[in-house]
């Protein structure tokens, strides 16, 4: 099967990055200036305590003896305990994982839903009142901080009108859906104009391709243009579109996390920050850039189903 | 290029070509940069000065944009803080985009090891989500302005470096740019006068919208209580202070949050407009 | 041209004018354009581009988008139907069934992400309601016809894979999948290879002869069309400005542009020692100049030139020129 051969490719080329991103991870405890032991026990620790953490956290040895290990148990799903919340770190990441991969998925299907049919509609009317319309609303959706539109949609939707829940991540699948609903749209609203603006111009490209005259003169109705052969090549862009931004996304939803207290990984970040802790911190870096490595991969997947050129790419 | 700037009738047909939202954009910008300037004179309030007295105020006569829980005018404090933003905000862009846009050509150019090195530490910085990474080195360097500064340049130049990278190496293939080659010109002058103004333009173009980002990223971490420290005034750390006020002073965040929005499509106006203006053009290499 | 209908008349453009709206006025893209196309024979329309042959082409089919394109005038008669009278759904089904099309450029007459085989035989699909199992037979059959080795295996390649002849191979299949009994040929062979274009004109010359179809082929290179066509129409500026049997009009040109077309075709230069090229550039079809659109190119201008009209004049049986002056043309 290519896709095993694919993935499999994929994969033995994102080592450097891999390697790159767990000693990003790695030295994000040891270039805080200062013993950070000290720091995350704020001085509360006895010289005697803060040797014992150190030799515990393997934090004595030599660094590069420090690096093998850390990527070794990071191999195995060990990220080290956290000092402040007494725990490993990797169960306290899971945990907070479920909410935010439905938040970032969430946010994704809300801006398709938005998009596709805006950008269909901006390309059909193009350079007409509605296209501009849809452009200049794009720009300045695109400008909005999502912690102030978070905050506006707090206002009018859930204090004012009280349809959706502000804060929270709710019970059961349906919970969820409502008190996730503010903050995936706060997302979405900063996602679907870069999906309108690319779609639109992959929607023009298409409609305009030679191949779609062809089409055409085959006999073929618009409905079956516009499906099989349009939107199917203007999918290509809105996936790699997605793939590129999910960074983006990750970072909205850190802010957006913690303005709709929403207890994910951004909101772990945010604490962990605050706190000092940084064995969590380190976890997070890792899992975040593992987060953007597999949805890339994801989209390299589902370009290649779509489109067999880039298999071999 | 250098030509058209001399003359005046040069000059002349350059502007006429500028599209309405180039015109708008930098008119708005304009607007926005001279308010900042001359904030002094445009408010008699003062941004820091507390009065418990005039606390929680609607926006009116005396207060346009009203006052925050501890009687600052909110007005005043959102003009001041154009001061903060937009050159926190200049710097974070451009200072990355010289040092992206220098190493990324030079390594599309010369290729070899240097290339190799210098893709795989843009792969590993652009792995993690900025805001995150932007966190995490503020986690290690501590909160503050200067460490904003640093923390974005660390990872801003890589997006540059990208994408000069990329245009280098379609250019490196021109006849131009291998005439230059066999005339034995040395790397630095086909880098700096043949190559660079051709390849300088999606840059800028990028730059305008990246310019939005890192506003709203340096507003990012303000709000998040990991910027620019208190009392100085910021539009991001404005809307975190009226959060907790949203039912009873919709004002404190919503107006603040404004002049981001304002700021930001200003920018994506001139940003677009720059667009078309530079895309129907191709610059020859001087 | 003959005013008279022939009774074997397959096609029929009466008086067919088509402008563009753009910002700032009207092109005009065809003026009073008139020919026919009779049962089984070559029509080669020929002229410089931008003379509005490919949009004459699509205007048959009525592929033109509307706007910036609007059919001001005339009748398209298919088998005595007016097509342009057609509600689109009735269009619709004389797409790829009676009146099919090959594109110039091969490379983009293709959806990059179908298989090839599916492509070819969507039409039998749609308009014939074939299986996908009798679709595919008939498929791999029409790509053995047109030459593709190993067709059975081949049949779920990718356009990437295919080379630009081959994929003009797949094209020519694609129109002839429902059979159809006229095929409009836009440029088939200007993107390709020389050799490979040799190979394209008689394989389309083949299929012509085996289904008694009718075909227009359209070339900016007099030459292609000498050795194919039954009868050629040469167009200038939007209107034809000479039209005849094949032998007649490359034996006695009546019009200077078409010995203009002549001279500079490195096909029909066999006899003559160099090239020469045409001087000058088309007229700007926004704005037309009243007299023959060709004077300001002409050797053999004169005064009238500038303020007479021009129209098809015959010369000789069944050979026309909208020359004033077709006399002169040596």
């Amino acid at each position: 099967m290519w896709i095993f051969r694919f993935v499999g490719l994929r994969l033995l080329q994102a080592i450097p990055v891999l390697l790159g991103i767990t000693l990003v991870a790695f030295l994000a405890i040891h270039l805080v200036p200062g013993d950070p032991v000290r720091i995350m026990l704020q001085g509360r620790a006895s010289d005697a305590a803060v040797a014992e953490i150190n030799a515990r956290l393997g934090l004595d040895q030599p660094l590069l003896v420090q690096y093998g290990r850390f990527v070794g148990r990071a191999v195995t799903g060990d990220l080290g305990t956290s000092i402040i919340q007494r725990a490993p770190v990797s169960k306290i990441v899971t945990e907070r994982l479920i909410p935010s991969s439905f938040l970032l998925a969430y946010a994704t299907l809300l801006s398709v839903l938005l998009a596709v049919p805006l950008a269909v509609w901006a390309a059909a009317r193009r350079d007409r009142f509605a296209d501009h319309v849809i452009r200049i609303a794009g720009t300045v959706s695109f400008a909005m901080p999502s912690f102030w539109i978070g905050l506006i949609l707090i206002l009018g939707f859930g204090l004012t009108l009280k349809w959706f829940p502000i804060a929270g991540f709710g019970q059961g699948f349906w919970g969820h859906v409502r008190h996730l609903f503010l903050p995936a749209l706060t997302i979405a609203l900063f996602l679907a104009p870069l999906l309108i603006q690319s779609l639109r111009a992959a929607m023009l490209d298409a409609m305009t391709a030679e191949h779609v005259e062809v089409a055409r003169a085959k006999g073929l109705g618009e409905r079956r243009i516009l499906f099989k052969y349009v939107l199917r090549a203007a999918l290509i862009p809105v996936v790699t579109i997605l793939a590129v931004n999910i960074g983006w996304m990750v970072s909205g939803s850190v802010i957006v996390e913690s303005v709709f207290s929403v207890a994910g990984l951004g909101m772990l970040l945010v604490h962990a920050v605050s706190t000092r802790d940084y064995p969590v911190i380190q976890g997070l870096t890792l899992v975040f850039a593992l987060m953007v490595i597999g949805v890339n991969l994801l989209a390299d997947v589902a370009c290649a189903l779509i489109d067999r050129r880039t298999r071999n790419a | 290029m250098s030509a058209a700037v001399l003359s005046v009738g040069a000059w002349r047909a350059e502007v006429r070509r500028w599209s309405p939202s180039l015109w708008i954009g930098i008119a708005l910008l304009a607007v926005i940069v001279l308010a900042g300037i001359f904030a002094p004179w445009l408010t008699p309030y003062d941004p820091l000065r507390q009065d418990y007295g005039a606390a929680l105020r609607p926006p009116g006569p005396g207060h346009w944009f009203g006052t925050d829980s501890l009687g600052r005018d909110i007005f005043t404090r959102s003009l001041y803080a154009i001061r903060t933003d937009l050159v926190i905000g200049f710097w974070t862009t451009y200072v990355p985009m010289v040092v992206g846009v220098l190493l990324g050509a030079y390594a599309g150019l010369v290729r070899g090891w240097f290339d190799a090195v210098l893709m795989r530490v843009i792969d590993t910085a652009l792995a993690f989500p900025f805001l995150v990474l932007i966190i995490v080195i503020l986690a290690i360097l501590g909160p503050g302005t200067q460490n904003i500064y640093i923390a974005v340049f660390l990872v801003g130049w890589t997006m540059y470096a990208r994408l000069a990278r990329a245009e280098m190496l379609v250019e490196g293939g021109k006849d131009y740019i291998l005439a230059a080659r066999t005339l034995g010109y040395p790397t630095s002058r086909i880098l700096l006068r043949h190559a660079l103004p051709n390849i300088i333009g999606s840059s800028i173009v990028f730059s305008m919208s990246d310019f939005v980002l890192n506003i709203l990223l340096v507003s990012g971490l303000s709000f998040l209580g990991l910027g620019v420290p208190a009392p100085t005034p910021e539009w991001g750390a404005m809307v975190a202070e009226g959060k907790d006020f949203m039912q009873q002073a919709w004002w404190i965040s919503t107006l603040p949050g404004l002049m981001i929005v304002v700021t930001g499509v200003a920018l994506a106006l001139l940003g677009d407009g720059l667009t078309h203006r530079l895309g129907d053009r191709h610059v020859t290499g001087g | 041209m003959s005013p008279a209908a022939d009774a074997g008349a397959l096609l029929r453009v009466e008086a067919l004018e088509i402008a563009f709206r753009v910002r700032g006025g009207d092109v005009l893209a065809t003026r009073g354009v008139s020919f026919e196309v009779r049962q089984g024979e070559t029509l080669g329309l020929v002229g410089e581009s931008g003379s509005g042959k490919s949009v004459l082409c699509r205007a048959l089919l009525r592929l033109l988008p509307s706007p910036p394109a609007q059919i001001r005038g005339g009748r398209v008669l298919f088998d005595g139907v007016d097509l342009l009278a057609l509600p689109e759904a009735r269009m619709r089904e004389i797409r790829g069934t009676d009146i099919a099309m090959v594109f110039q450029n091969p490379m983009t007459s293709l959806s990059p992400v179908w298989p090839i085989g599916d492509q070819v035989t969507e039409g039998l699909r749609i308009h014939r309601g074939l299986s996908k199992s009798a679709a595919r037979d008939r498929g791999v059959e029409l790509l053995r016809a047109i030459g593709i080795p190993d067709a059975a295996r081949r049949y779920d390649d990718h356009p990437s894979q295919w080379s630009g002849g081959m994929l003009q191979r797949a094209v020519i299949a694609m129109a002839m999948a429902c059979g159809p009994r006229l095929l409009l040929a836009d440029e088939p062979t200007t993107a390709l290879d020389v050799t490979i274009q040799e190979q394209i004109l008689a394989l389309l010359a083949d299929l012509q002869a085996k289904n008694g179809m009718a075909m227009v082929l359209v070339s900016h290179d007099i030459g292609v069309v000498a050795e194919t066509c039954d009868r050629i129409a040469v167009m200038y500026a939007g209107t034809l400005v000479e039209t005849g049997p094949a032998a007649e009009v490359l034996g006695n040109p009546r019009h200077p542009y078409t010995l203009g077309l002549m001279r500079s075709s490195p096909r029909m230069d066999e006899h003559a020692t160099r090239l020469q090229p045409i001087p000058g550039q088309p007229p700007d079809l926004a704005r037309p100049a009243p007299g023959c659109p060709f004077v300001e190119r002409c050797t053999f201008a004169r005064d009238a030139c500038r303020h007479e009209s021009v129209r098809l004049r015959e010369v000789a049986p069944g050979h026309a020129s909208a020359c004033l002056f077709p006399e002169s043309v040596v």
